[in-house]
């Protein structure tokens, strides 16, 4: 990698200052935060959840979300019947400006092949049950559309902040891999 | 093409296993080749499909058994060679032996970087024809196995499934990948029950949604 990058610096095809930035960026200012910020949002106020549904990508943006690897955004709805889980089989697309950088498990080839075809398989690799009768809905990203999942919210938060029910909202739990925190989970 | 990309279904790899606590990157070489890959990517001398592609090109027993870094890695060093910026002789020296070609737009500063960043590059494109398929029509996929690159995954080849919903128009990855324009079509969300995809033993309660390209697909029979 080193190699590569010296090559490239010395040749003027990269500028060391615009790697800085895109360091920066993921390390610091994007991540799976962003998301919980939506999904808290959704679960406070309805008027969001509509535009969230009509159109996720001017919903998001008006928290400041956007960008590359989210430029059309579809939310998908986990409710009492259906549990959504988000896989790309082929790659690893991701909705970065929601979510970060994709974790190496999200990319690796357990979870890409077995996703589309045993996905209880995969909830239960992370700890989750769900009942047999819940539709599980799959989600391929083949094509360039990025997707979120909206979890459901917890019972017991009733009158609970934003910023306290985005405490709740883990990044396992808008992949579809997880789910919310329970109430007394909160973090401090 | 049918490379070790396309993953779905495949048996074997074993569990799943997230990571607590995970870092964003293992080791610094992962931050840079991340961030060397999109800044090259700047230059304008190839686009996200013709780099999936490199990627894929790589052999399946080297895919299988690379880190998805030295993936990227690997496919830019495809890239940088196949595009004529730098030379296996440079490789092997780990230093630059002669000056760049002019490319197609100059390297990215830190300003432009955060403004690409900021802005994303959307591969929706105005519609120029009507979407040949509805929200509820029934479609079967095309059993095709190019060469070349494609997004329809192997397990959702030559299967029925239900248009869920119109995307809009976007750029077409079959085309975009090997340079022969951007060629924009219709885009799909097809959902496909699980034993259509898996057969009768498939858990019944699945479905797995797929963003299909409208030349992948035909009128269900």
């Amino acid at each position: 990698m080193r190699a590569l990058e010296s090559i490239l610096t010395e040749k003027g095809l990269i500028n060391p200052a615009a790697l800085d930035v895109l360091i920066e960026t993921y390390e610091t200012r994007i991540g799976p935060r962003n998301g919980a910020r939506v999904v808290a949002r959704a679960w406070s106020d309805p008027a969001y959840l509509d535009r969230l549904r009509q159109d996720a990508t001017a919903a998001i943006a008006e928290l400041g979300f956007g960008g590359r690897q989210g430029e059309d955004m579809i939310v998908v709805e986990n409710t009492p019947d259906t549990h959504n889980l988000v896989v790309c089989t082929l790659c690893s697309c991701y909705p970065w400006p929601v979510l970060g950088l994709p974790p190496v498990w999200y990319k690796s080839a357990p979870y890409r092949s077995k996703a589309v075809i045993d996905p209880r398989g995969v909830l239960a690799d992370f700890g989750v049950s769900l009942p047999a009768a819940t539709r599980i809905r799959v989600w391929d990203s083949t094509a360039e559309l990025r997707y979120l999942v909206l979890p459901m919210r917890p019972a017991g938060t009733e009158g609970w902040s934003e910023d306290r029910l985005a405490g709740l909202v883990t990044r396992d739990s808008m992949i579809g891999t997880g789910l919310p925190l329970a109430p007394e989970k909160a973090p401090a | 093409m049918n490379g070790a990309q396309d993953l779905g279904g495949m048996m074997g790899f074993g569990p799943v296993v997230p990571e607590p606590e995970e870092p964003l990157f293992h080791a610094p070489w992962e931050r840079r080749a991340l961030a060397v890959t999109i800044a090259a990517a700047g230059l304008g001398e190839w686009n996200l499909d013709a780099m999936r592609h490199a990627r894929e090109t790589i052999p399946p027993p080297e895919y299988l058994t690379s880190s998805y870094y030295e993936i990227w890695l690997k496919g830019l060093e495809r890239m940088l060679l196949a595009r004529g910026l730098i030379g296996p002789d440079e490789l092997a020296a780990g230093r630059s032996l002669r000056e760049a070609r002019e490319t197609a737009r100059p390297a990215l500063t830190a300003g432009a970087m955060a403004a690409g960043l900021a802005r994303g590059a959307g591969c929706m494109r105005p519609a120029t024809c009507a979407a040949r398929f509805a929200a509820g029509d029934r479609v079967r996929t095309l059993n095709i196995n190019p060469t070349g690159h494609t997004r329809l995954p192997r397990y959702a080849r030559g299967k029925t499934g239900t248009v869920e919903r119109v995307h809009g128009v976007f750029v077409y990855p079959d085309s975009n990948a090997h340079f022969r324009g951007e060629d924009p079509r219709w885009c799909y969300g097809v959902v496909f029950d699980g034993r259509e995809l898996w057969g009768a033993d498939a858990d019944p309660s699945l479905t797995v949604s797929v963003d299909c390209w409208e030349p992948y697909l035909e009128p269900a029979p």
